[in-house]
Formats: C-alpha cells, sequence, structure tokens
C-alpha cells in the first residue's frame, strides 16, 4: 500500500509548457506515473513529450479522467490554478510553486471547505510513491520500495533522507513533502494520520525545521496514536533567532518554535530524534529487525 | 517585511482610520515648527523597527520648545538595541481615558484572517493574553472580505461598551481590513487604540508587517523598507534572487533549499566547524547562481572554506557543475571548494567536474568533514 498517490493516480501537470514544467513532466513520465495531459491557456491542442494540451483543467479533466494536478506555475498565478482545480472538482491537487503571498493561501483554504479536496503544498517538492507513482520534482532514482513513511517540510532535505534510507536498503511506502509554507494544505498530523492506517508502513521518518507550532501538534498525536517507531529530525539548530531562513513558515517568533523545543517535545511523544541524516537507518535496522 | 510607525500611519491614514495627528522629522526645527501648529503638549516618537521602544526610552511628552529641543537631542543620540534613531514622529499627546488593543493577522494554524481586540491595551498585552486570556475578543473572518452583519455586531458590542463607542470602533475595524488587505499585510496592529476626555478613539500607534512574497504585486511598498535594518550582502544576495543570511563562522554554504540548507549549517557546527552563512540558491538554478554565491560568500574575508551541497531535484546537478567551473574561470578563488553533488542528472555533472580535473563527494557526511578540516587550516 501506499498513501495519497498511486498506480491509479492520473495527472494533469499545470504549466507543462513552461521550463520546469516540461521538463518535470518528461521525468514523471519516466518514472512512469501515469501524465496524462497538460494546462497551459491559451496552448490547447500542443503535444508535449507526447502529452496532449488543454486550455483549461476542466477540459483536460473531462477529456483524460485526471483524478490529479500537479501546479508548476510562477507564484502569482498560482492562486488562480488551485481555484481552477477546486472549480472542476480535483481530487487532489499537488503544488510545487513557491513564494506564494500568504493572502492568496487564505483564499484557497477557502476555496476548499467542505470539499472533499486534498492539497499538498505549496512550496513543496510533491509525492512520491517509489514503484508506483511520482507527483513531484523529487528526482526518482534515490527511492525504493519499502516498509518506512517519509513526512517533511522540506524538500531537499527529504531527499537526503530518503538517499540514506536507500542506500542502506529501506525501502518507503511513500514519501510525503508538505511543503514549508506557514499555510499549506496537508499538515504533519494529516501524513502521520494516513501512515498510521497503512498496514504495510512499518515505521515513520518525519523531518521538521523551527517556526511554526506543527510538530508540536503532531507530537500529541504520536503519543497519543502512533504504535510504529518514529524517527526525527529537526533543522535549524544553528539558525538565529527572528532571521528568515527562506522558508516562510521557518521564522522563530517564539521560544516554543525552536529547534530545541521541537526535539524535546517529540523525544517526550517517544519520537527518536538524531542529530545527523546518516543516523536514520540503523534505527529502523534495529526496530524492524 | 516590517515598517516604521510613521510610513504604517500613512497607510492607516489612507485607509480612513483615525491616526493622531502627527509628523515626521529629521530635525530638531521641523519637529519646532509641527508643534507650534499643533500646540503643545507634543509627544516624540523615536521610530525604530524594535520593540520595547518604550521601555528603552524612546518616547517622550514635552510641554514646551525648550523642553522638545532638550529631549529631541537624547533621542537622537539614543540607540535602541543596537539601532540608531534617525526619525522622529512628532504627535498631538492625547488625553487618553482608556486604552484598548487592536489587530489583524494571519492565524496561520486556521487557515484564516483574525481580527484581535482587548480592552485591557497597552505594553502589556502579551502578558494579559497568558494571565486573562477571555480579556481578548476574536472575530474570524471565514473567508469573507468585509465583516459580517450577522456575526459582527455581537463582537464589537464584547469590546466597547457603549453605542457611541461601537459605531466608531466598528470604523475602526473597517479602516483596519481595509489596510490589512490593500497593502498584503501579515499583521495590522494598532496598540493602544484609545479614547480621549471627548470620547472620540484615536490609533495611537500603528503597526504593520507586510507579507514578502506579496510586495511584487503592490507598488511604492518596497521603498518603505528601511536599510539600515538590511545586511548588504543579504541585499546583494536578494538582487540574484539567492536567500543569504550572514552567521559569524568561516565556513561558507552554499546550498538547494531551505530545510537541506539549515540541516547543513547544523551539520557543520555538529562537526565542529562554524558556518558562516545561510544560503539557499533555490530551485530551477541556472549557472550563474552558482556563481552569484561564490562571489557573495567571498565579500566575508573570515572564509576559508565553501561548501557546495547540492541534492537535485528541481535543481539540475549539471546546471551547478557548470556554474562552478564558469567561477573557477572568472574568479581566482582564494579558498578551497568541497563540492557534494547527489540526485537530478548527478551522473552528468560529474562527468563534467570530472573531465575538468575538480573532486566531487556523494555524501553530506563525508563533504562537510572534509571542509571542516580545510576550515580549520
Amino acid at each position: 500500500m501506499s498513501v495519497i498517490v498511486d498506480n491509479n493516480t492520473k495527472v494533469i501537470v499545470q504549466g507543462i509548457t513552461g521550463r520546469d514544467g516540461s521538463f518535470h513532466a518528461q521525468q514523471m513520465l519516466e518514472y512512469g506515473t501515469k501524465v496524462v495531459g497538460g494546462v497551459t491557456p491559451g496552448k490547447g491542442g500542443q503535444e508535449v513529450h507526447g502529452v496532449p494540451v488543454f486550455n483549461s483543467v476542466a477540459e483536460a479533466k473531462s477529456a483524460t479522467g485526471a483524478n490529479c494536478a500537479i501546479i508548476y506555475v510562477p507564484a502569482k498565478f498560482a492562486k488562480a490554478a488551485m481555484l481552477e482545480d477546486i472549480e472542476a472538482g480535483m481530487e487532489l491537487i499537488i503544488c510545487i510553486s513557491e513564494g506564494l503571498p500568504m493572502l492568496d493561501m487564505v483564499d484557497v483554504r477557502h476555496a476548499m471547505k467542505g470539499k472533499n479536496i486534498r492539497l499538498i503544498g505549496p512550496n513543496c517538492p510533491g509525492v512520491i510513491s517509489p514503484g508506483q507513482c511520482k507527483v513531484g520534482i523529487m528526482p526518482g532514482h534515490i527511492h525504493k520500495p519499502g516498509p518506512i513513511g517519509v513526512v517533511s517540510r522540506s524538500g531537499t532535505l527529504t531527499y537526503e533522507v530518503v538517499y540514506n534510507l536507500t542506500l542502506n536498503d529501506i525501502g518507503q511506502t511513500s514519501c510525503v513533502g508538505i511543503g514549508g509554507d506557514p499555510i499549506i494544505g496537508t499538515r504533519f498530523i494529516d501524513v502521520l494520520e494516513m501512515f498510521n492506517k497503512d498496514d504495510e508502513t512499518q515505521g515513520i521518518v518525519m523531518v521538521g525545521e523551527i517556526g511554526g507550532q506543527d510538530e508540536q501538534i503532531a507530537a500529541e498525536y504520536i503519543k497519543r496514536e502512533i504504535k510504529k517507531p518514529v524517527v526525527g529530525f529537526i533543522a535549524g539548530r544553528t539558525a538565529p533567532k527572528g532571521k528568515r531562513m527562506g522558508h516562510a513558515g521557518a521564522i522563530i517568533s517564539s521560544g516554543d518554535s525552536t529547534a530545541e523545543a521541537k526535539r524535546a517535545i517529540l523525544e517526550d511523544a517517544g519520537v527518536h530524534v538524531v542529530d545527523f541524516p546518516d543516523e536514520i537507518p540503523p534505527i529502523f535496522k534495529q526496530k524492524l529487525a | 517585511m516590517k515598517i516604521h510607525e510613521y510610513q504604517a500611519s500613512e497607510l492607516f491614514k489612507k485607509s480612513g482610520l483615525p491616526v493622531v495627528d502627527g509628523q515626521v522629522t529629521s530635525e530638531v526645527d521641523e519637529a519646532v515648527s509641527f508643534a507650534q501648529s499643533i500646540g503643545y503638549p507634543v509627544v516624540l516618537k523615536s521610530q525604530v523597527l524594535v520593540g520595547g521602544r518604550g521601555k528603552a526610552g524612546g518616547i517622550k511628552v514635552v510641554k514646551s520648545e525648550e523642553e522638545l529641543r532638550e529631549k529631541y537631542q537624547d533621542l537622537k543620540n539614543l540607540t535602541i538595541k543596537g539601532y540608531p534613531v534617525r526619525k522622529i514622529l512628532v504627535v498631538k499627546a492625547i488625553d487618553i481615558q482608556k486604552e484598548f488593543y487592536l489587530a489583524a493577522i494571519v492565524d496561520t494554524a486556521q487557515d484564516d484572517i483574525v481580527l484581535i481586540a482587548s480592552s485591557e491595551g497597552g505594553v502589556e498585552i502579551e502578558e494579559t493574553a497568558k494571565t486573562n486570556p477571555d480579556a481578548i475578543k476574536k472575530y474570524y473572518l471565514q473567508g469573507q472580505k468585509s465583516l459580517d452583519p450577522a456575526r459582527f455586531p455581537s463582537f464589537i458590542q464584547g469590546v466597547f461598551d457603549t453605542p457611541e463607542l461601537q459605531a466608531q470602533g466598528t470604523k475602526v475595524f473597517e479602516g483596519l481590513l481595509k489596510t490589512f488587505f490593500d497593502n498584503d499585510c501579515s499583521l495590522a496592529e494598532i496598540n493602544p487604540l484609545v479614547i480621549d476626555g471627548t470620547g472620540t478613539i484615536y490609533a495611537a500607534d500603528a503597526k504593520i508587517n507586510l507579507d514578502d512574497n506579496a510586495l511584487m504585486r503592490h507598488e511604492g511598498l518596497e521603498d518603505l523598507r528601511d536599510m539600515d535594518y538590511e545586511n548588504a550582502d543579504e541585499l546583494e544576495a536578494k538582487k540574484h534572487n539567492l536567500s543569504f543570511v550572514k552567521l559569524d563562522g568561516n565556513v561558507g554554504c552554499i546550498v538547494n533549499g531551505a530545510g537541506l540548507a539549515m540541516a547543513t549549517m547544523d551539520i557543520v557546527k555538529l562537526s565542529g566547524g562554524n558556518p558562516a552563512n545561510f544560503l539557499d540558491v533555490g530551485g530551477s538554478s541556472n549557472p550563474e547562481k552558482v556563481l552569484n554565491a561564490i562571489k557573495i560568500i567571498l565579500r566575508s574575508p573570515e572564509v576559508k572554506a565553501i561548501l557546495i551541497n547540492i541534492f537535485g531535484g528541481i535543481t539540475r546537478c549539471d546546471d551547478i557543475a557548470n556554474g562552478i567551473l564558469e567561477a573557477k574561470k572568472q574568479i581566482d578563488l582564494p579558498v578551497p571548494l568541497v563540492i557534494r553533488l547527489t540526485g537530478t542528472n548527478e551522473k552528468e555533472a560529474k562527468d563534467i567536474l570530472t573531465a575538468a580535473g575538480v573532486e566531487t563527494f556523494s555524501t553530506m557526511r563525508e563533504a562537510v568533514n572534509k571542509v571542516v578540516e580545510l576550515a580549520r587550516g
């Protein structure tokens, strides 16, 4: 099993004619993802890597039966792209675009209210269920199928963690990059719940960072509900207080959101918090033996 | 981005908020002539972008020109939390009968905008939030862009006790909300909102934080940035679309992605080194970015070695490799580079660098150990 994406995921790419959209559409196709269409307003009728391009999400959805949209458009168009997906009733939206204004995300979250739509991101690497489907920008070859679920606020740091797992022959059920922004569609606790319910996921890695309270909320859930082994990593121990470290969410606003505070709360919840990403595989080798 | 009180007051005024008559000044004579036009007493308020201004002695009430001249000079000589006082806002002194706290903020845990009000205004609002949370009233917009006639009255009635004040208070919240939306604020705060002896409400302070991601769609807001609070290297980096923060160590770090960049700094430190900076080259990198990143790091003479730690996703390792070669061609590098490349187009990148005789590492641990050793000298 896996979470969020699998063999049945049929993807359309919003922004497929752009540099990033085109490159990653090709990478996803090579991985075996069912990329069934692309959307760029005004460019309907073209083809990119053999994939048909449509003018609108609604058109693409009805022509291809897509159930997932991935967004690569520039930040200023990302809100409109998400609202179009919501309007068209897309089940799953994965927004890679970064640098979205916060008020745009407030609007998007309200438009989603009461609808059965899952949004991952924005400002995230996407989701991969190794061996089945990759919807995102992560390098496919560093992943392999296996028993560990990975959830992370970061992009490249997630790759680092996954790479270490795979090098040690420990595969993954799914790896979910939830994004580093203050307002995101899916939070730690949502993905932890999915991994907890997923029978094939035997262990979980959670990669957090400074800023916000999501790790603390996740810690409460882990303490209460999760019996599977959880390993944690928190980035930002050397970050100076009050400084913005690229991710809008990674601002140390109060004592509670420092790396040390988060590490302590997670440890208290029974999470094994490590200092180096390469310390993660030996823990699972031992716990899953 | 934080802006000064006098700038926030201007934005408030544009939205129809009742701000106190005031003028921002850099010279004492400007302050004197403005004070004469509105009459004494007046308040002199130091314009700094750090909290605790009042407690640091940055606000003075003066009753005469003589006193103004003396106190103005005192404030101009003041440094608050390391920042010099360059501008002083002169405002009419108000006969304050009661103080309130008002704010509009994005509540990221609720994905919503919330209006906050408390009749226990003033500097101790954070204390009130802890000790008497019931004194703090909240109103969530629930996706609406204006005040809901069905829900808002009960909120405002909980804050102000007379219909007259409730009517004025509603206008204030309308103005606050207009300011918030018109400028893409992440915070707009009035602390204190005051009532004078005649029962009139004034915004006696103005605080606004702007969403950096939204500055691009508001003409003129970027101009409000105070360069006193910006690091020259960080500004230079920004021009090249690099996210950079200066630290005090000697190991330069060039990384893609904020999370990995933070983790790289942490691991350099845990491995016995000291990071000189945070630098995220971002996604979609082109070779030019690496060159600019190296140049910015080399502006700090204390840097003894540079670690390039790239895990390619949307970033392609071959772009980075080409950037490294370009940098080597253009600059006579005074410090060693330690390069770690993994991920998208890793093989192409290693081929490019190996052909040029440049060593690369595959794991972060190896690369960090190497760069820490080189920085030690």
